[in-house]
């Protein structure tokens, strides 16, 4: 379970986010909504522990652990794992590597490549000239062969297209385990009663909800959290009303 | 021809010339006389001291000769093996060449000056050996010529002049590496190598050097390609070392031919390199490119480049980037001369420390911050040498992962 409470974040001396309560169980995807700048972003990066993000009120635990002030890579150990809208090229670095080091060596990187019609790439350096749906698969690869237990999407859809998005839905449903997984033979309510997995979602557009039944949506409205429920219907009243609209009332 | 007292005369006034780069060596501090070492047959290589055998193969040669053409060894002054396996490939000392064969005279100083500086002025009057490699024309090899220049002796200067003629269509691989014995510290080695690339024909030239801390070397060498050849130098300095200046030129002389050079330093505490290279491109459909990525842990590295368009329909690129890792100066040098209409020239270059960006991604895969870093610099180095067999690009990785081992 990923559990905050009352958290406060500054980024340069400015709060970005202020009494922020959040709670994924085992199991659950939210969605966060919000407009440009409301610090969705802001709100993943600081869950994944990156430095500038600095907490100055609250707690962020994870598993039972307070991982509130601990280092990236010891978030990532414990089960985290991040999907970025724009991730760094780093040259001189293979996918295929990549994948290795998300998966400790243990999957076959060709075999999962192909899943995700991206095998060709595998010998490109990481993110070196993707476009904005090759990033989006490359990311998602990783996060395949890393298989957190919690794990952030920034934007999924943005710069996918229309024949790629329900490849990419359909691969974030498997990862958080929102697809039925029909096919080893459990009964629906088995594989419901398994689930483990913890998603939290950013999206703008609201693609992804055609593939990934998600369980609670949150609005992120000027660094506050300011409602919470049926993620169709948010979506909904943002659309009709306008994000200002949608936070005055508490579906 | 140029004959061999003229290249004494010009020698003897150049004893005391200056290199244009570089700190001054006094010479007059080491020692040139001979140093006699048993020659080696095949078997008796493979009986080397362990550690001798280490330091060679890191620099990539491999006493069994394994995946080699053949193989030349010079220990101090000395020659201990030489042999070719490989049909249509020469390989012979530099002193029995000149022996042997009138040609080699006919390419010796013709493209370095012995009156250059005080180093090339050394190794005309008070040469020891070096080794000349001969591919005849239509040969096309697949194993590299490996050769290795081993000083054991302290103090010792040694003098070392290489020739490599790739005849018409010819094909040839060789990788030299220099080292010193385990427990050698200070000397100086000079060596004199001319490349001669003839029409058609292709030269891959990797070198690896494996010094020691007060060691100061002044390699000087000159390459001509003719039409439509290819000449790929690839050097990789891993170690330390106190100085290193180098500044290799290369004419390219025929339509169409190309150059590409590509080099890796990794400067710890107290090493000072000056390197870089400099090329000409004399006719039409000439191609250049200069990949330099330097290191520095604490070192001097002044990266030069230098290219020069002499005729329309030229391409030529160069790239420097050098990483801070650890203190130390990265001085980077790109130059470019267009001396004509309707050449195509440019350079990027680029000085600075790994992405805190980068980092973090990577932590965010579940590695920890050193480890992170280790494989940001592993990438950094990791550039993509074109037309080489993928055997001896293997063999480069090897030597960079080895040598990345101990250095960061």
């Amino acid at each position: 379970m990923l559990l905050i409470d009352d958290l406060q974040v500054e980024l340069g001396g400015k709060i970005l986010l202020k009494d922020i309560h959040l709670e994924i169980k085992p199991g659950e995807t939210h969605i966060l909504f919000g407009p440009n700048g409301s610090g969705k972003t802001s709100l993943l990066m600081t869950i994944m522990g990156y430095p500038q993000y600095e907490v100055k009120r609250g707690t962020i635990t994870f598993k039972g652990v307070d991982i509130t002030h601990a280092p990236i890579d010891e978030r990532a150990r414990l089960g985290i794992g991040m999907s970025y809208q724009r991730p760094p090229t780093i040259n001189g670095l293979k996918t295929r590597q990549m994948v290795d080091i998300c998966a400790k060596n243990k999957v076959d990187a060709e075999q999962m490549a192909q899943s995700l019609n991206f095998a060709e790439f595998l010998d490109r350096d990481v993110n070196a000239g993707f476009s904005g749906g090759e990033i989006k698969r490359s990311e998602l690869l990783q996060l395949k062969a890393q298989d957190p237990d919690l794990i952030m999407f920034d934007e999924p859809e943005s710069g996918v297209d229309i024949e790629n998005m329900a490849l990419i839905g359909k691969t974030i449903a498997r990862l958080l385990q929102k697809d039925l997984g029909r096919e080893n033979a459990k009964s629906v309510a088995t594989v419901r009663k398994d689930r483990t997995k913890m998603g939290l979602i950013i999206t703008h557009t609201g693609y992804i909800l055609d593939y990934v039944p998600a369980d609670k949506g949150q609005v992120l409205y000027e660094g506050v959290l300011a409602c919470a429920g049926n993620p169709r219907e948010i979506f909904q009243c943002i659309g009709e009303a306008g994000y200002e609209e949608c936070v005055k009332c508490n579906i | 021809m140029q004959h061999l007292d003229d290249i004494e005369k010009k020698a003897k006034a150049a004893v005391d010339k200056k290199a244009l780069f570089g700190d001054d060596l006094d010479l007059a501090q080491y020692d040139r006389s001979f140093v006699p070492h048993k020659y080696l047959a095949d078997q008796e290589m493979c009986a080397l001291p362990q550690d001798e055998q280490q330091r060679m193969l890191m620099s990539g040669l491999d006493v069994t000769g394994k995946g080699r053409g053949g193989t030349y060894v010079q220990k101090d002054t000395t020659v201990i093996h030489c042999h070719s396996m490989q049909d249509g490939v020469e390989v012979l000392p530099a002193k029995a060449a000149l022996e042997k064969y009138d040609w080699v005279k006919d390419y010796f100083w013709k493209l370095v000056a012995p009156d250059q500086d005080k180093y090339t002025a050394s190794a005309a009057l008070e040469l020891h050996d070096g080794y000349v490699i001969r591919a005849l024309p239509g040969s096309k090899s697949i194993y590299p010529i490996q050769a290795c220049l081993y000083i054991e002796k302290e103090n010792l200067q040694q003098n070392v002049h290489n020739l490599i003629v790739v005849e018409e269509g010819a094909e040839l691989h060789v990788i030299t590496g220099c080292a010193t014995s385990p427990t050698m510290k200070k000397g100086v080695h000079v060596g004199i190598s001319e490349f001669f690339v003839k029409k058609n024909a292709k030269l891959s030239f990797t070198m690896i050097h494996n010094w020691a801390e007060e060691m100061d070397v002044r390699p000087r060498s000159v390459a001509r390609v003719e039409e439509g050849g290819v000449f790929i130098n690839n050097y990789i300095c891993m170690k330390p070392v106190r100085s290193i200046q180098m500044y290799p030129v290369t004419y390219l002389a025929g339509e169409n031919s190309t150059a590409m050079f590509y080099s890796i330093i990794v400067g710890t505490p107290g090493s000072n390199f000056d390197v870089g290279g400099r090329t000409f491109l004399q006719k039409p459909g000439c191609r250049a490119e200069i990949i330099q990525r330097a290191i520095s842990n604490g070192a001097h590295v002044m990266n030069r480049g230098h290219l020069i368009g002499e005729a329309p329909g030229i391409k030529a690129h160069l790239e420097c980037k050098g990483l801070l890792l650890n203190g130390g100066v990265i001085d980077s040098v790109p130059q470019l001369s267009a001396h004509v209409e309707g050449v195509d020239m440019s350079h990027e270059a680029a000085v600075g420390k790994v992405a805190q960006e980068e980092i973090h991604y990577l932590m965010s895969r579940g590695l920890s911050e050193s480890e992170s870093i280790s494989t940001i610099v592993r990438g950094f180095l990791n550039i993509d040498i074109m037309g080489l067999p993928p055997m001896l690009k293997a063999e480069i990785d090897k030597a960079i992962d080895m040598s990345d081992k101990d250095a960061l």
